[in-house]
């Protein structure tokens, strides 16, 4: 088997690497802002929004994908202010690709980013804020750095599966070849043509290959810092 | 002065303490655990919010409920020592020791950072972190990463609590250096009676969310009230004298005490410096006459003002030797076999050798540093 890659796998590999990084950069900071909320705010109301955050573990993709095409479609309520005010259009783009994935893999974040926030010890806020420290201040110098071993498990495997993102991406973006044929839609594609048989196993085997990367990548870093901060 | 008045319900039990203190100086809160002592400092160090009150720092006010004034706690400007030291895992000794610092920039630095790390011994440690270090050197970078905040008031929650004898041994030369040579106020938190005679100036007594007794720790050292909170057997008047002899092959110094002489076993106290002694109501002998031909150093002509139950079987004779006061807990049987009643003149034996880890050397006055 020939081991370099062809130009139609190493545009699809380009392209899922660009949707999963685009993915991970969108929803980072939303997905703090929902740890934190869902961790340290007491509202009415917090158990649904709990459960709104870990709707896309559950949803079909397929429905995801669906929503997504009614609420930014051209003529969807967001998707026509995009529109009308940016001239941005989501659907059938990379960025929409993007879109999809993020959304598909928000909760898998919010999990791990919730997980090391619980763990922050609130008394070192206490200790920082006899210190002189702020809340902004205390947030981006004590509780920020205590949360990032969570922060970086968390876009990691967010990061390795958006990678292989499929059903939402197809169904909001579709399956257009250098713009949202990512890894996942090229091994589709390949099965569907009847001498696709080599090029489906060789993209299912770089998949392979780049989830375990991701997964023991993720694992390496936490352990570093987790190190660094005596743990 | 520290002004105090504060009311905290909680679920277990209310706090209501109220009390004056003067400062510079160390204000030891004393109590059995759940007394209300963290409860109190959370309060003055504005981390927990009383339902009413006030708090008053050399006539700032810090907390007013009646006039609904809370400064933050950020902005107090007190700093906390905890009893678990709360160091940041994330950053170096060093790093936890400027965190205060950088934000203090705006105040007058009257703690320099390499006087700190000098004092406390910490110079070795600057690039370590948290997790490589022992107990006792992370209480001393948490004492030193308060006092860099530039701090008003330093308070100490039980700060040796988790440390053992030894590291604890290491770290109270350190409190006792920062007391006499930076003249910051501090509120002590222990349930040590040991770490308060060292340390304080002054005892606020707590039992059970109220304030028992307030006062010097000399005067404290002879209330009533303290009985209900220490052993029996640490019960004893406690007296500050100068030395006035040395014997350094005896190991004894002489303390010019009241309108008498006391020989105490001490050995690291150069002549006219101030001893701070306990003398332990058990210790101590009462003689209607002058005695001959005993081993006892010490023999303190004073006269009986009070007599007052101890227990069932014991009372607690005060004596006032010159001026100062010395208690001796005896026997009832003994106590109506010499027939003592207040007014009578008797004298109080105390064997030097019994002072053996009760006396200890206070230094120089406090410098107010510019």
């Amino acid at each position: 088997m020939n081991v370099s890659l062809s130009s139609a796998e190493l545009e699809a590999l380009r392209l899922s690497l660009a949707v999963a990084t685009r993915s991970v950069a969108f929803s980072l900071p939303l997905a703090v802002l929902a740890a934190w909320i869902l961790t340290r705010a007491r509202f009415p109301g917090r158990t649904l929004f709990d459960a709104f955050v870990h709707l896309p573990l559950v949803l079909p993709p397929v429905a995801v994908g669906y929503v997504l095409l009614l609420l930014f479609g051209v003529h969807g309520p967001i998707g026509g202010w995009l529109r009308a005010h940016w001239g941005i259009q989501l659907p059938f783009t990379t960025a929409g690709a993007a879109l999809a994935t993020a959304v598909m893999t928000f909760p898998l974040m919010v999990r791990a980013i919730r997980l090391s926030l619980e763990n922050v010890d609130r008394g070192l806020e206490a200790a920082a804020r006899t210190l002189g420290a702020g809340a902004a201040d205390r947030f981006l110098t004590i509780t920020l750095p205590l949360m990032l071993p969570g922060i970086l498990a968390g876009a990691v495997t967010a990061f390795a599966a958006g990678l292989g993102e499929f059903g939402a991406v197809i169904t909001f973006a579709a399956n257009i070849p250098g713009v949202t044929r990512t890894l996942p839609l090229a091994l589709y594609t390949a099965m569907q043509s009847p001498d696709g048989d080599e090029l489906a196993l060789r993209l299912a085997m770089l998949s392979f290959l780049l989830g375990l990367g991701g997964l023991l990548a993720a694992e390496l870093l936490v352990r570093r810092v987790r190190r660094r901060l005596g743990r | 002065m520290l002004r105090v008045s504060l009311l905290k319900r909680r679920r277990e039990f209310t706090l209501d303490a109220a009390f004056n203190a003067p400062t510079p100086g160390v204000i030891a809160l004393f109590g059995r655990s759940g007394s209300g002592k963290t409860t109190l400092i959370d309060m003055l160090a504005g981390l927990l919010p009383p339902d009413e009150g006030e708090v008053q720092l050399a006539g700032t006010v810090l907390t007013d409920t009646r006039a609904r004034l809370a400064v933050a706690p950020e902005r107090r400007r007190i700093g906390y020592v905890f009893q678990d030291a709360r160091l940041f895992p994330h950053l170096t000794v060093a790093g936890n020791l400027r965190y205060g610092q950088k934000r203090a920039s705006h105040v007058p630095q009257y703690i320099r950072f390499e006087e700190v790390t000098g004092l406390l011994g910490l110079d070795a440690l600057l690039r370590r972190r948290p997790h490589e270090l022992s107990g006792g050197e992370r209480q001393r970078v948490a004492l030193g990463r308060a006092l860099l905040s530039q701090p008003q008031l330093l308070l100490l929650d039980e700060p040796l609590a988790s440390l053992d004898a030894a590291r604890r041994e290491e770290v109270l030369p350190y409190l006792e250096a920062l007391r006499d040579w930076l003249s910051i106020p501090m509120v002590y938190v222990s349930h040590q009676f040991e770490e308060v005679l060292r340390l304080a100036t002054y005892i606020v007594l707590l039992e059970a969310g109220s304030v028992l007794a307030a006062g010097p720790v000399e005067e404290v050292s002879l209330s009533a009230q303290l009985r209900r909170v220490v052993t029996q057997d640490l019960v004893g008047a406690v007296l500050t004298g100068v030395v006035t002899a040395l014997d350094a092959g005896a190991g004894t110094a002489e303390l010019a005490i009241g309108g008498g002489r006391l020989q105490v076993s001490l050995r690291e106290a150069p002549l006219g410096a101030r001893v701070r002694v306990q003398l332990l109501a058990r210790d101590i002998i009462l003689a209607i006459q002058p005695i001959q031909g005993l081993s006892v150093r010490n023999a303190l002509l004073g006269t009986v003002t009070e007599i007052t139950p101890d227990d069932a079987a014991a009372v607690l004779v005060r004596v006032d030797v010159g001026g100062a006061i010395v208690l001796a807990r005896i026997t009832e049987s003994a106590r109506a076999a010499l027939r003592l009643s207040p007014g009578d003149a008797v004298w109080a034996l105390v064997k030097a050798v019994s002072t053996r880890g009760h006396a200890f050397r206070l230094f120089g006055t406090p410098q107010r540093r510019a």
